[in-house]
């Protein structure tokens, strides 16, 4: 280390020999102002320019990841969309061929039934016969006074007893008719009710057809905005997207919790497996890895389940296979499937025959009495539960790969955005940084000139006096730049 | 996609099986060696090992090794071994073995006869040989004496011993009339053993006296 006193030009006075080691820096201070002033420009410009430029760069990268983002997300919607129409084509095709195609009979059966009602109706409308002609014969008779006679009054009461009788008859005759006539309308009151129902039938089918219709509409519509690229279809699946991969990461979690319940039912009985004293890494046994292995393959048939009934759509590949195929590996993985969930409930049931064994070893070890037999089945009850549990839980876990397909698409979204948010911040931190540079590159000059003013000064009062022109001690622009 | 979730599985197959080849799983494993003194006045006490060996047996895991063996006259003998024992892999056939081999300590241990001299560190050394034999990770030698040696005129053990890496527990270290008298000469043993053990290479000394806390067996200081 340098001693100060090394320094001191006059080793009794150290202000002196100071104030010289001053002076002498100024002058060499200011005898290397220019190339001093070009130096710390350049290096400011230099930084800043740098900063400038990869700020420009990460500000157009974050465009292009917008860009991107809203290519994929519109992508990704119009793909939704189209399914959905299709789904919905395919329910309205379902409707009219099941529906309508029955729509010969019912109208053959409807105009059956009207023609049977008129003719009913017209058989309805035939009057009685008319009254016979001897009415106005009888209303002449009628006329005839009674103060005729014994042999007329005699007529007469036969002609009124005969006229009774025919009046009797025909009247008998008249509501029989009616009587009829009320049968047939009773009888068309069964084809009234029918054809209201068939009515009513053909007009909720129409009501489902034209709700169809209405749901396709409004598709349609979202999908020509989508397809149109429209900055509202993209705010309104950016939203969607974000509340499918909140939704996603939910029901992920559960399932998680689902997954660490069926390892807590099966690490213990793996042991019997594959050995209780194996370990993997410090603190993994292998039949804790083993148990694991389990689970994720309980979940990968799942998933290759869902995909193979075109219920997920992760893997082209499934997807696009044949029928054949496709119904081959949905039987191949269901069977798996069962297999894996009755060796899991086999499992769950050794471990509580483990539990037991171990209980009964340490009570003999304590040497303490025997404990008391459970209560038959009631006792069972945990054991039964475990192995519902063990047999259940894995097609419970199989339908992960439906919110694990929301969570991956929306994931997409989800972090694009992020990244393209987090670009721009940096974009914005390295333009604030070529910023401060330029401007330190000024705060340094200034500051320079302000360690060599007294040198300035002189030169200023020394070009004065020389009548020159006159320079500022201060003589830098807004810039940085010295003036002329 | 597919490539994506491939280079990712590929990466924690990566990092599992690195971790995996950092460790040595017999680290885990555990063999523990139980002398029990049956010399003198002690073999009174040997009821109380019984309660020792019992908790090993509880706690000790499938894939441990145990042996419990006496110290009397002379101890550097493997028929000195009362029982031993590899507990198998699998938790059930562990359990039957445990079960056979208390029953074997308890009927030694109802039946022990007292020894004219107590050779413990024969008994010491043999059991070190057995210890490096199991190649466990942890190895424990318990001593259930009064750590008070006696030898007979013949017999040699005053020369260095190794028990390298291995964890030497004294239980039960009972208090001689002599150390009633002058407890010096209790401490003074116990601190001279404490030499002895740690120069031969032994990770841990520890006296535990009191059999309700066992526990501190498997515990380090």
């Amino acid at each position: 280390m340098t001693n100060l006193q090394d320094w001191m030009i006059w080793p009794g006075n150290t202000v002196l020999s100071v104030l010289i080691l001053v002076l002498i820096a100024m002058i060499g201070l200011y005898a290397a102002r220019v190339p001093m002033h070009g130096i710390i420009r350049a290096i400011g410009y230099a930084l800043a320019g740098a900063l400038r430029l990869a700020s420009r760069w990460l500000f157009a990268a974050a465009v292009q990841m917008k860009e991107r983002n809203k290519a994929v997300l519109l992508a990704q919607g119009r793909r939704e969309v189209g399914q959905r129409i299709e789904r919905e084509f395919e329910r309205v095709g379902v409707l009219v061929t099941r529906d309508l195609q029955g729509y010969p009979v019912l109208q053959r059966k409807l105009r059956e039934e009207i023609t049977r009602i008129e003719e009913d109706y017209k058989k309805c409308g035939e009057v009685p016969p008319p009254p016979p002609d001897w009415v106005e014969a009888v209303a002449a008779v009628a006329q005839i006074r009674s103060g005729g006679g014994e042999v007329a009054q005699k007529i007469l009461d036969e002609i009124r007893q005969s006229i009774e009788r025919i009046h009797d008859k025909a009247l008998g005759e008249y509501r029989r008719a009616y009587e009829e006539r009320h049968d047939i309308l009773e009888g068309i009151l069964p084809f009234w009710r029918s054809i209201e129902k068939t009515l009513k039938r053909v007009d909720k089918k129409l009501g489902d057809l034209a709700e169809n219709a209405a749901t396709v509409d409004a598709q349609m519509k979202k999908y020509r905005q989508i397809a149109a690229k429209s900055d509202e279809a993209e705010s309104i699946l950016a939203t969607s997207s974000f509340t499918q991969f909140n939704i996603a990461a939910i029901v992920l979690t559960i399932a998680l919790g689902g997954a660490f319940i069926n390892f807590k039912l099966i690490a213990l009985p793996m042991s019997e497996m594959v050995g209780a004293g194996d370990y993997l890494t410090a603190s993994l046994r292998t039949s804790e890895v083993a148990a694991l292995v389990i689970i994720l393959v309980e979940a990968s048939m799942g998933l290759f389940l869902m995909e193979a009934l075109r219920i997920t759509h992760l893997f082209p590949r499934i997807t696009n296979l044949n029928d054949r195929a496709r119904r081959r590996m949905v039987w191949i993985s269901l069977v798996l499937l069962v297999t894996l969930a009755v060796v899991e409930a086999a499992l769950a049931l050794m471990r509580d025959v483990l539990i037991a064994d171990k209980q009964a070893l340490l009570q003999s070890l304590a040497a303490s009495a025997p404990a008391a037999p459970s209560d038959g089945w009631v006792g069972r009850i945990p054991m039964a539960g475990q192995m519902v549990l063990g047999f259940i839980l894995p097609f419970a876990l199989a339908f992960v790969a439906i919110p694990l397909e929301s969570f991956i698409h929306s994931a997409r979204n989800i972090g694009g955005s992020l990244l393209a948010d987090l670009v721009r911040i940096l974009g914005f931190a390295l333009r604030v940084l070529g910023n401060l540079a330029r401007h330190l590159s000024r705060l340094l000059l200034h500051f320079y000139d302000l360690l060599v003013v007294l040198p300035l000064m002189v030169e200023h009062l020394v070009r004065s006096l020389r009548g020159g022109p006159v320079v500022h001690p201060r003589s830098l622009d807004s810039t940085g730049e010295l003036k002329p | 996609m597919i490539k994506r979730t491939f280079r990712a599985l590929v990466v924690a197959l990566g990092l599992v099986t690195a971790a995996a080849g950092c460790t040595d799983p017999r680290n885990h494993v555990q063999a523990v060696y139980v002398l029990i003194d049956t010399s003198g006045t002690y073999a009174r006490e040997a009821g109380k090992a019984q309660v020792i060996i019992n908790y090993l047996l509880g706690t000790l895991q499938p894939g441990d090794s145990l042996a419990v063996a006496r110290v009397q006259s002379r101890s550097f003998s493997e028929k000195d071994i009362i029982a031993k024992a590899m507990f198998d892999q699998r938790p059930t056939q562990a359990n039957a073995q445990k079960r056979a081999f208390r029953a074997k300590t308890d009927a030694y241990l109802r039946t022990v006869q007292g020894s004219a001299y107590t050779d413990i560190t024969g008994a010491m050394i043999q059991g070190a040989e057995f210890l490096n034999e199991t190649g466990a990770g942890r190895k424990t030698i318990l001593i259930f004496s009064d750590m008070q040696e006696e030898l007979d005129k013949v017999t040699i053990r005053s020369f260095p011993i190794s028990l390298k890496d291995i964890r030497v527990i004294a239980v039960n270290v009972t208090k001689l009339n002599t150390d009633n008298i002058d407890p010096r000469r209790y401490l003074g043993r116990l601190e001279a053993w404490q030499k002895r053990v740690e120069r031969a290479g032994a990770s841990e000394w520890k006296v535990i006296n009191d059999l309700d806390r066992l526990d501190a067996i498997f515990t380090k200081s």
